[in-house]
């Protein structure tokens, strides 16, 4: 459930009708989470609520946004609500793994906060498996967007311009009859699941992918990042678009500590 | 994977949680694992002026909760206790593992028996030096060492430095955690690194700095009695470390 962080501001902070939201899923690499921390980072939002389930690993830690020693004491849970007014944007910021067999009830208590808070379309990060890409998409972009029924009424045209590339079915049993073609996100948690949910509950829903492996994501996030904002225009986008966007201070020590000087 | 929370109330009979009146509290504190649990036995806790209130019984793949009341550190169990001269201070000492799907259900059957107007809480816990993101090798830090996290009404001094990013919590103690930031309820957690596995003094003494806080100040028993203690657990646990003698 959404618990606004300011109690007494009313619901001035929680009135998120006509806004964009954006939801990351937690895929393979983590990029629509990566992304996600991008587009908080970059834009500067302020975190608005905390959205407590039961369905996420807790985890807590100081700000991942800080800039400076003022602000680098704020708390940060695992699941987090973020907005810009001025941009129509709010953001749910997800930090952990599902818990066991509780996918479901996520999806279904973040579609009807969906519908409850009135935004106007969601637009889903994630990413998908690399290795699973057929001959025909391991060539050109790695990129590719869904849109549900609802939403393709409203920038299927947009997609088309852009030149965008719309997520292959595949054959629902593959080497014996190709004539029946499904979605397949393998390796994209809940984006199957959130996507389907949502064409059948008419919510204005897009999903932008990537084709990943595991391994440092960062340049993966990026390419995201840049891929939505193809679309939205959140940031100016110039000829070097990758240092526009602020890495937040969490992104530090990915990979590990600094070496004992002794190993040498 | 249920968790069932019993507590004894005045009247002395066993009952469930929830249906009756909440308990009014103005002090929680929570010690999680074995060290923060001996912390609390040598410094805080005594039969004189501590009463049991509560237990929490359950099972998962790492742990069983114990039956008995009178328990070691070392034992897995999860007890409340209550200050005999001032009912609202409750302390509990949580020695065994909460899986995570276990930790909400926890959050949702201990605090849901608490009034939570005026309610401070404060976390103990444990967690190895070698999770401890910094920029040089953990090699060369000085562990055992105290690191703390608030939430946002938490006003008060805190007795050592706050975790920096990256470095982030899991488990029950960032349930408790995310559940007072969320809630609005004034909270710290302090978290101790430490390189050793096993119950050990050296671990226990570095919560010593909580004993200057204003919430841990009156709470104190007497220095020698902690001594004591602290001996007893030494012994107590080295009887099952003589395979290499």
């Amino acid at each position: 459930m959404f618990v606004p962080c300011d109690r007494g501001g009313g619901s001035a902070s929680s009135d998120f009708k006509g806004f964009t939201l954006l939801v990351p899923a937690v895929s393979v690499g983590n990029v629509g989470q990566l992304a996600t921390d991008l587009v908080i980072s970059t834009l500067d939002m302020t975190k608005v609520g905390y959205f407590y389930t039961d369905c996420l690993v807790p985890m807590v830690g100081n700000n991942p946004y800080a800039t400076a020693e003022e602000n680098s004491v704020e708390l940060s849970i695992n699941a987090e609500v973020y907005s810009l007014p001025s941009k129509k944007l709010v953001a749910l910021q997800i930090r952990s793994p599902f818990i066991k067999n509780k996918y479901r009830p996520f999806c279904q208590t973040l579609l009807s906060w969906v519908k409850s808070s009135k935004c106007a379309r969601v637009i889903l990060l994630s990413s998908s498996h690399a290795y699973q890409r057929d001959d025909e998409q391991l060539l050109g972009t790695p990129l590719r967007y869904l849109l549900t029924p609802d939403l393709e009424k409203a920038v299927g045209g947009l997609m088309q311009e852009l030149n965008w590339k719309e997520m292959e079915k595949v054959a629902a049993y593959p080497g014996i009859n190709d004539t029946e073609k499904v979605l397949h996100i393998p390796g994209g948690g809940i984006t199957k699941l959130l996507f389907t949910e949502s064409c059948s509950k008419g919510i204005q829903m897009a999903v932008l992918l990537k084709f990943c492996s595991e391994g440092d994501n960062i340049p993966d996030a990026f390419a995201l990042v840049n891929y939505l904002n193809e679309w939205l225009q959140l940031i100016k986008s110039e000829v070097n678009t990758s240092s526009q966007w602020k890495t937040p201070s969490s992104w530090r020590l990915l990979f590990g500590n600094g070496l004992p000087p002794a190993l040498f | 994977r249920e968790i069932d929370v019993l507590w004894t109330l005045k009247s002395g009979a066993s009952t469930e949680s929830s249906a009756d009146e909440p308990l009014g509290c103005s002090t929680f504190i929570v010690a999680i694992g074995h060290h923060a649990a001996a912390f609390l036995s040598s410094f805080i806790l005594d039969s004189v002026c501590w009463e049991v209130v509560g237990v929490v019984k359950l099972w998962n793949e790492w742990c069983r909760t114990s039956n008995t009341t009178n328990v070691l550190p070392t034992d897995s169990f999860c007890l409340f206790y209550r200050l005999i001269s001032d009912p609202t201070v409750l302390l509990c000492q949580c020695s065994c593992y909460v899986a995570e799907d276990q930790q909400f259900q926890w959050l949702e059957k201990v605090f849901g028996c608490m009034r939570k107007e005026g309610l401070q809480v404060t976390i103990l816990s444990t967690c190895p030096v070698a999770d401890y993101k910094t920029q040089e090798s953990t090699l060369t830090l000085p562990s055992p060492f105290l690191k703390a996290l608030k939430t946002k009404e938490f006003k008060e001094q805190v007795c050592c430095p706050l975790l920096e990013q990256p470095n982030i919590v899991r488990d029950l103690p960032a349930a408790v955690l995310s559940y007072c930031q969320v809630w609005q309820i004034p909270a710290v957690l302090y978290q101790c690194y430490t390189d050793v596995i096993k119950l050990d003094t050296v671990t226990i003494e570095a919560f010593k700095p909580l004993l200057s806080s204003k919430i841990l100040k009156s709470l104190v028993k007497d220095a020698s009695e902690s001594t004591k203690i602290l001996k007893k657990l030494l012994t107590t646990n080295e009887t099952h470390s003589n395979i290499y003698i």
